[in-house]
C-alpha cells in the first residue's frame, strides 16, 4: 500500500512538472504583446518599456519559467499583469466559486445518479428502466449551456424566482449566497446526473451478472439486500471511475457555465485573462487547474485500492 | 426616417447653439454660462440604491497611468470632478471653477474656485489641489491623453481659491480639455496613495468596494458640495456578454443597461413597453480604416472609390439596429465645430467603379483585418458584400481582440483595411495624424489645425470645419457611423443623461421617481 501511494505521488510530480513547461511555452506561442493590451492604445512608448521591465517580460524564457516556478513552489502566483493586483488572493478567490458549483453540481447528481441508476438497473426489463434510460440517454446529449440558458430564460427572466446570475459569497449574505448558487449548479449537475446515471446502471447489470450474487441469494438475501450488502460495493469501482473522468470535465465545464450566469469563477478569470494576455494569470490558473484534475485522478486511484483490495500490488 | 431626420436636424441646430455659448462664453472673456445644477437631494422615493449595467470593466482605477475607457466612463464626475465641465450640449461650463476670466491674448485664465468643496477623504479642496494636480500631468502621467496638458506652461496658486493657468499660446481646445479626464482634479497630498485602488475625488459618489470580474460599488457622499448624493449605492456590474445583460435586467437584477445590450436587443426590449429606452449620441466613431501607406490605399482615387461604395445608413442599420447617427467625419453633434458632411459621399457604385477604372484597379482585392467584436464583424460582411458590388474583392482576417488586432493593426500597421470603434472624444486630430496606425498625411490638415486652436473661437470653428472637410476629402478613413449611447433602464428611474460628451459615464443625476 504504502509503495502504491509513492508510486502514485511520483507519477503526479512527474505530470505537474511536464504540464507546467508546455502551459509556459505554449502560451509563448499566442500572438499580441501583453504590454500593449495592458496598456492600450494610448500608453507611451516610455511606460511600455517601462511596463515591460516591471513584468519581466522582456527576460529570457528560461529566467521568467525560474522565476514563475519559483513563485509557485512558495505558493505565489505572482502580480497580474493588467490589474498589478496579486494574483495567489483572486486566484483562490476564484477557485473557491468554481469547486463550490462543481462540488455542489457533481452531489446533486450523484443524489440524482445512484438511485436512478441502481433502480434503472434493477428494472432493466420493465418500462420504468426503460424510461429512466432513455431520459438519461437524451440527458447526456443536452451540453451545459443550453440548460444553462433554458433555467435562466424560465426561472430567472420569465418567472423571476431567482437571479439570472452574479454571484454573493456565502461570507457576505448567505441566504443570496444560495439564491445565485442554485441555478448554475443545477445546469452543472443535470448533465452530470444523466451521464453518471448510465454509468451507475451498467455497473450494476453488470454486478446483477456476477456469481457472487447469485450465491449470496442462494444464501438467503433478497435481490435488494445482496445488491446493497455485496453488489454495490464491487460497482463502485466503475462508478468512482466515472465520477472522478467527470469531476475533472465538470471544472471544464465550469467554464461555460461561469459564462452564462456570469459567476465569477475560475473559469470566467481565465477567458478574461487569456483575451488580456495576462501571462502570468493565465498559466497559474491553468497550474491549478492542472493540479484539480491530477489530484481528483490521484485521489481515485487511492480509492480503488480500498475498494478493491486486489489493486494494492504495485504495477496493476 | 423623416422623424429621424428632423431629430438629427434639432441635434445639429442644438450643436450650432452649444458652439454659439462656448463661442460667447469665451469671448465674454467670463463665464457667464448658467450654473451646473447638481442633483437636489433624495427624491423621497423608497429605493435609494440603483444597480446598473456596463459591458467593461476597468483594469484599475488609475486613467493617469492606464488607458482604456472603462477607467473614466466610471470615475468621471462621478468620483473626480473637473474645473470645468461638458454638459450635454457640448457646452463649457463651471463645475470646480464657478467662474473663469480670460487675458486679452487668450493664453492667460484665471480660474474662481468653488468654496465649501471637500474630497472624499474629508481634505478640503482648494488651488494648491489644482496646482498639484496639473503639475502631475506633466510629471506622473504615463497616458499619451497628458499631451492635450502640453499647452500649459505654467500654473499658479493666486489665492486659495484662485488659480491661474498660463498657456504658451491660445488654444481653444484645451478648455474643453479640463473637461475631460486630463482635467480631473486630485487631492495635492497623494503620497501613500496607490491610485489604482484608490480614488479621492470631490465627486458625490466614492468607490465602496471592488469585486474583479464582477461589480463596483459606489457610495453616495452625504457632505457633497452640490447637495448629497441622491442615492445611496450605486452598484455597477460588468457584464460583458449582452445576453447576460438583457436577461439581467429582465429578471430584475439590473435596473439599468448602459450600452450594454446590442442594437437588436435594446429594439426588443423596446417592444416589451415595459422599460424606457433612451437613445443619446455617443463620442464612438466607427470606422472603416484605410492604410494609407500601402497600395492600395496610397491612392486617394481608391479611398474615395471605396467611400462612395459603401452604403454607410445599411451598414447602421444591420450592424446597429438602426440606433445610431450618420457622419462621415470624425465629429460628433456635440463637437462645436460640427458640420453635415454626409453628402460628400453618397452610395454611389457607379462612381466607385468608374474611380477604381481611373485608378487602374479593375481587379482588385483587398485583405479587412476585422476584430472578433459583434459590431465590427457584422459590419465587416456588408462592407465586403457592398465592395464586391463595384468589383472589389475582400478577403476578411478575424483578428481577436483585443490583444491580435492591436499587436498587429494598431502597433505593427500591418494592414490594408480594418474597422474599429474609436471612443475618444474629439480625436479628429489624434486619428488623423501623421503617427497613427492609419498613416494619413497630415502634412495639409496639421498647420490648419494648429492656426485654429491658437485662432479666436469663430477661426476655431471655421478652422476646424476646414480641416473635417479636408480630411473626409481625402478619405483617409470613412466614419461608417457614430455609435449611440443606448440605455434601457427601468421607468421610474429618472437623471439619465443620454449623451456621452466625453469618456464619462454620468451617474450624478440618477435618482427614482
Amino acid at each position: 500500500m504504502r509503495t502504491r501511494v509513492a508510486w502514485l505521488v511520483g507519477q503526479v510530480a512527474a505530470t505537474l512538472a511536464v504540464a507546467s513547461v508546455l502551459v509556459f511555452l505554449v502560451l509563448r506561442v499566442l500572438p499580441g504583446d501583453a504590454a500593449v493590451v495592458a496598456l492600450g492604445v494610448n500608453a507611451t512608448p516610455d511606460a511600455l518599456a517601462q511596463w515591460r521591465a516591471d513584468h519581466g517580460t522582456d527576460r529570457p524564457l528560461i529566467a521568467q519559467y525560474a522565476s514563475w516556478m519559483g513563485g509557485l513552489l512558495r505558493a505565489d502566483f505572482g502580480t497580474s499583469f493588467v490589474t498589478g493586483r496579486e494574483l495567489t488572493p483572486l486566484i483562490l478567490d476564484r477557485v473557491q466559486v468554481t469547486l463550490i458549483i462543481v462540488g455542489l453540481g457533481m452531489l446533486l447528481a450523484l443524489l440524482v445518479a445512484v438511485p436512478l441508476g441502481t433502480l434503472a438497473a434493477v428494472t432493466h426489463r420493465s418500462a420504468t428502466g426503460t424510461l429512466i434510460a432513455g431520459a438519461s440517454q437524451v440527458g447526456v446529449a443536452v451540453p451545459n449551456f443550453l440548460v444553462g440558458v433554458l433555467l435562466v430564460s424560465f426561472v430567472a427572466v420569465r418567472a423571476r424566482w431567482l437571479p439570472a446570475g452574479g454571484w454573493v459569497p456565502p461570507a457576505v449574505d448567505m441566504a443570496e449566497f444560495w439564491r445565485h448558487v442554485v441555478l448554475p449548479s443545477v445546469a452543472l449537475g443535470t448533465v452530470q446526473a444523466a451521464i453518471i446515471t448510465r454509468y451507475v446502471r451498467s455497473a450494476v447489470l453488470e454486478v446483477m451478472r456476477e456469481d457472487f450474487l447469485r450465491t449470496a441469494r442462494a444464501a438467503g438475501h433478497t435481490r435488494g439486500s445482496a445488491l446493497v450488502r455485496h453488489g454495490l460495493r464491487n460497482a463502485g469501482v466503475p462508478i468512482v471511475t466515472v465520477v472522478g473522468v467527470q469531476l475533472a470535465a465538470m471544472l471544464v465545464g465550469a467554464v461555460v457555465v461561469e459564462r452564462v450566469f456570469v459567476v465569477p469563477g475560475l473559469g470566467s478569470l481565465l477567458v478574461d485573462a487569456v483575451q488580456q494576455r495576462d501571462l502570468q494569470a493565465v498559466q497559474s490558473m491553468v497550474m491549478v487547474l492542472v493540479v484539480l484534475v491530477v489530484a481528483v485522478n490521484f485521489v481515485v486511484d487511492l480509492l480503488y485500492t480500498v475498494l478493491d483490495p486486489r489493486l494494492r500490488v504495485v504495477g496493476r | 426616417m423623416v422623424t429621424a431626420q428632423r431629430r438629427r436636424r434639432a441635434r445639429r441646430a442644438l450643436s450650432a447653439a452649444a458652439a454659439a455659448v462656448v463661442a460667447l462664453a469665451l469671448a465674454a472673456c467670463t463665464a457667464g454660462s448658467t450654473a451646473v445644477d447638481p442633483s437636489p437631494g433624495p427624491g423621497g422615493g423608497v429605493r435609494t440604491d440603483v444597480t446598473v449595467a456596463v459591458a467593461a470593466e476597468p483594469v484599475n482605477l488609475d486613467f493617469t497611468t492606464t488607458s482604456g475607457a472603462a477607467i473614466p466612463q466610471l470615475l468621471m464626475n462621478n468620483v473626480y470632478e473637473t474645473l470645468v465641465k461638458i454638459d450635454q450640449d457640448g457646452a463649457v461650463v463651471p463645475l470646480l471653477a464657478t467662474s473663469w476670466d480670460v487675458s486679452e491674448d487668450r493664453t492667460r485664465y484665471t480660474f474662481h474656485l468653488r468654496e465649501g468643496v471637500t474630497f472624499s477623504d474629508g481634505s478640503a479642496f482648494d488651488a494648491a489641489d489644482v496646482v498639484a494636480s496639473f503639475d502631475r500631468v506633466r510629471t506622473d502621467w504615463l497616458n499619451a491623453i497628458k499631451g492635450k496638458m502640453d499647452v500649459v506652461a505654467r500654473t499658479e496658486k493666486v489665492d486659495d481659491h484662485t488659480v491661474r493657468v498660463t498657456l504658451d499660446r491660445p488654444s481653444n481646445a484645451w478648455l474643453a480639455n479640463l473637461g475631460t479626464s486630463v482635467g480631473a482634479i486630485f487631492p495635492s497630498d497623494l503620497d501613500g496613495v496607490d491610485l489604482r485602488t484608490t480614488a479621492i475625488g470631490t465627486g458625490p459618489y466614492t468607490i465602496l468596494s471592488v469585486r474583479p470580474g464582477d461589480r463596483i460599488v459606489l457610495a453616495g457622499r452625504p457632505e457633497y458640495w452640490g447637495g448629497p448624493a441622491p442615492l445611496t449605492t450605486i452598484t455597477v456590474r460588468y457584464l460583458s456578454d449582452p445576453t447576460a445583460a438583457v436577461n439581467a435586467l429582465r429578471a430584475g437584477d439590473v435596473d439599468m443597461l448602459f450600452n450594454a445590450a446590442s442594437g437588436d436587443q435594446v429594439r426588443q426590449l423596446d417592444a416589451l413597453g415595459t422599460f424606457q429606452v433612451v437613445e443619446g449620441t455617443s463620442t464612438g466613431d466607427v470606422l472603416l480604416s484605410f492604410n494609407n501607406r500601402v497600395p492600395p490605399f496610397d491612392d486617394v482615387r481608391v479611398r474615395r472609390a471605396f467611400a462612395y461604395a459603401v452604403d454607410r445608413q445599411a451598414v447602421m442599420d444591420t450592424a446597429s439596429a438602426g440606433y445610431g447617427t450618420q457622419v462621415v467625419a470624425m465629429v460628433t453633434p456635440q463637437d462645436p465645430y460640427c458640420e453635415d458632411l454626409t453628402g460628400v459621399y453618397p452610395f454611389d457604385p457607379a462612381r466607385a467603379r468608374a474611380l477604381l477604372a481611373e485608378a487602374g484597379q479593375q481587379d482588385l482585392q483587398v485583405t479587412f483585418d476585422v476584430p472578433n467584436l459583434a459590431y465590427a464583424t457584422t459590419a465587416a460582411e456588408l462592407v465586403a458584400s457592398q465592395l464586391a458590388d463595384v468589383g472589389v474583392r475582400v478577403r476578411i482576417v478575424t483578428d481577436e481582440f483585443p490583444a491580435v488586432w492591436l499587436d498587429k493593426v494598431f502597433t505593427r500597421h500591418d494592414f490594408q483595411m480594418s474597422v474599429i470603434q474609436h471612443s475618444e472624444a474629439r480625436d479628429l486630430l489624434t486619428v488623423f495624424s501623421h503617427d497613427y496606425y492609419l498613416g494619413y498625411d497630415d502634412s495639409v490638415v496639421a498647420p490648419l489645425a494648429a492656426a485654429a486652436d491658437a485662432g479666436s473661437p469663430q477661426e476655431y470653428v471655421d478652422g476646424m470645419r476646414r480641416v473635417a472637410r479636408q480630411i473626409v476629402d481625402d478619405a483617409g478613413g470613412i466614419v461608417l457611423y457614430l455609435a449611440p449611447t443606448l440605455i434601457v433602464a427601468d421607468p421610474a428611474l429618472t437623471g439619465i443623461q443620454p449623451n456621452a460628451v466625453t469618456e464619462s459615464m454620468d451617474l450624478t443625476r440618477l435618482a427614482w421617481r
